[in-house]
């Protein structure tokens, strides 16, 4: 069935085809209107789920932690600051291997304060050991949630889909909604080997010495290298289900392009128009859209870009003191691999509207340059 | 325990990744996750002048003072050699040794 849906809803209704059995979520600002409507989706009796309302983020992770350490399908969604206080359970989700799948909408971190795009929420919490997915369309947004629990509760992982505020989170798209059915034949319920059972008492996350806190580490790792080929071949049966597919990394155009962009989120659909713009003119670019983060698709990107003589990186974020966030992992991926040059451009930070005439202007601009440059601001006022 | 141990080529007792579970889980059994080998100090009691007035025992954080007939036993695996019961001790009665000397 299609409907037109905000993105913020897309996450709501991807929540409810999963069938996720409890949400946590605190009910004010950075909140966006992802839980505001599950509140009136479960309320109407459309999910039967248990939505608590906590005082706050850290308490929500907590409180999905909690109910997925009993075996039940967990979701919570954030923003920005809110994620931030979420920080220290994220960890604790991912160490103690529960496949809680939540959204944020990335939106610039305050002061001064913002509701405007920006993934440096997001990206902060690369390190905590979840899969990391940037959505980059409102269809995106709704297929990921229900993908996410299949990849999640195969691998024990938590899974963070991030979108760009305000472009996606409150803008209308049609999206397509499949009917539960077809999801329930995709998505058995949950039913972990190790939960918290009064009959079968266990102590879980207790001190852990130096002589296994190695291996748990290790074991995640392996998780995470699984999740690859999980995320691949769950993208492929979902694709059965919908005609949809979605993989680690979408290649537009990049088979033979001299200049390939390498983009996520909203600015990877700009940069597509953008590429057909400059293919008229003759100019043989391509497009790497990075959906997935961690695991880092390492091997599908350098495969992407084989043919290529330059890339230029797009980030809608900054590592101050480095530079953008997705040039630096792209410049590490191809560390021993290949001498493709890079060149790493921000754009859109806060939220700063990026035109496929901006994008243009970057591939000219990288076309032209002789020297790769770790991080060019595009657009700063001086 | 969701921990399994397998001994080695060399006869020694290990546990690696495939012993265990995904997630620290159950490992939380403190009589089985040792905790002794962050002791640097070791409470040795004297049982001459110990009075068994156990307020060692009432003072122990572990606790790994136990009373065993009627006497304070200390549990060495689970002593962590901070020495509280040698200070709390109104008769001196317990004297300190240096670990790994
Ligand atoms: S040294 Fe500390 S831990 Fe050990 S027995 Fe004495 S009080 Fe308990
Ligand atoms: S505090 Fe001293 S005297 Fe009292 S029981 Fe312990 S060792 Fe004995």
């Amino acid at each position: 069935m299609k409907k037109t849906m905000i993105g913020n809803h897309a996450a709501s209704w991807g929540a409810q085809l999963s069938r996720v059995q409890v949400i946590a979520a605190y009910p004010i600002t950075p909140q966006t209107l992802i839980v505001e409507k599950l509140s009136e989706i479960v309320a109407d009796g459309e999910l039967d789920a248990k939505f608590i309302k906590v005082e706050s983020e850290h308490s929500a992770m907590s409180a999905c932690i909690g109910a997925s350490a009993t075996g039940a399908r967990a979701y919570t969604a954030t923003s920005a600051q809110g994620l931030a206080l979420m920080h220290e359970m994220l960890h604790w989700a991912a160490l103690a291997r529960l496949p809680i799948v939540m959204t944020n909408v990335n939106r610039a971190m305050a002061p001064g304060w913002s509701i405007w795009a920006d993934q440096n929420d997001s990206l902060s919490q690369r390190d905590t050991g979840m899969m990391h997915i940037f959505a980059s369309s409102s269809q995106d947004i709704l297929d990921s949630t229900i993908i996410s629990y299949k990849v999640s509760e195969q691998v024990l992982l938590p899974t963070l889909i991030s979108f760009d505020a305000f472009f996606l989170s409150h803008t209308m798209e049609v999206v397509d909604m499949p009917p539960i059915t077809d999801v329930d034949k995709f998505l058995p319920p949950y039913n972990p080997e190790y939960k918290l059972d009064v009959n079968n008492p266990r102590s879980f996350g207790a001190l852990t010495s130096e002589e296994h806190y190695y291996e748990f580490r290790y074991k995640m790792q392996n998780a995470m290298d699984d999740a690859v080929g999980l995320i691949k071949k769950e993208g492929r049966e979902f694709e059965k289900l919908t005609g949809r597919y979605y993989d680690l990394v979408h290649s537009y155009k990049c088979e033979d392009a001299d200049l390939i962009f390498v983009t996520s989120g909203t600015i990877a659909e700009t940069t597509n128009v953008a590429v057909d713009e400059l293919r008229k003119d003759g100019k043989k670019v391509g497009n790497l859209k990075i959906r997935v983060i961690r695991p880092y698709p390492k091997q599908d990107i350098l495969k992407a870009v084989k043919n290529c003589s330059k890339i230029a990186v797009i980030d809608r974020n900054i590592s101050c003191g480095y530079h953008g966030i997705f040039a630096q992992e792209l410049k590490g991926a191809l560390y021993n691999e290949s001498d493709i040059p890079v060149w790493g451009y921000l754009a859109g930070i806060g939220g700063r509207d990026v035109k496929v005439d901006d994008i243009k202007e970057i591939a000219d601009e990288t076309f032209k340059s002789k020297k790769p440059v770790d991080m060019i601001m595009k657009g700063v006022k001086i | 325990m969701l921990i399994k141990f397998r001994t080695d080529k060399k006869g020694v007792k290990i546990s690696g990744a495939k012993d265990m579970p995904p997630m620290p889980a159950s490992l939380g059994l403190m009589n089985w996750n040792k905790t002794s080998s962050w002791r640097n100090l070791k409470p040795i009691i004297d049982y001459e002048k110990c009075i068994d007035c156990f307020i060692c025992w009432k003072f122990c954080p572990e606790p790994a003072i136990k009373i065993v007939d009627e006497r304070p036993v200390i549990d060495y695996d689970f002593c962590k050699g901070c020495m509280l019961c040698a200070e709390e001790c109104p008769k001196d009665a317990i004297a300190t040794e240096v670990e790994g000397k």
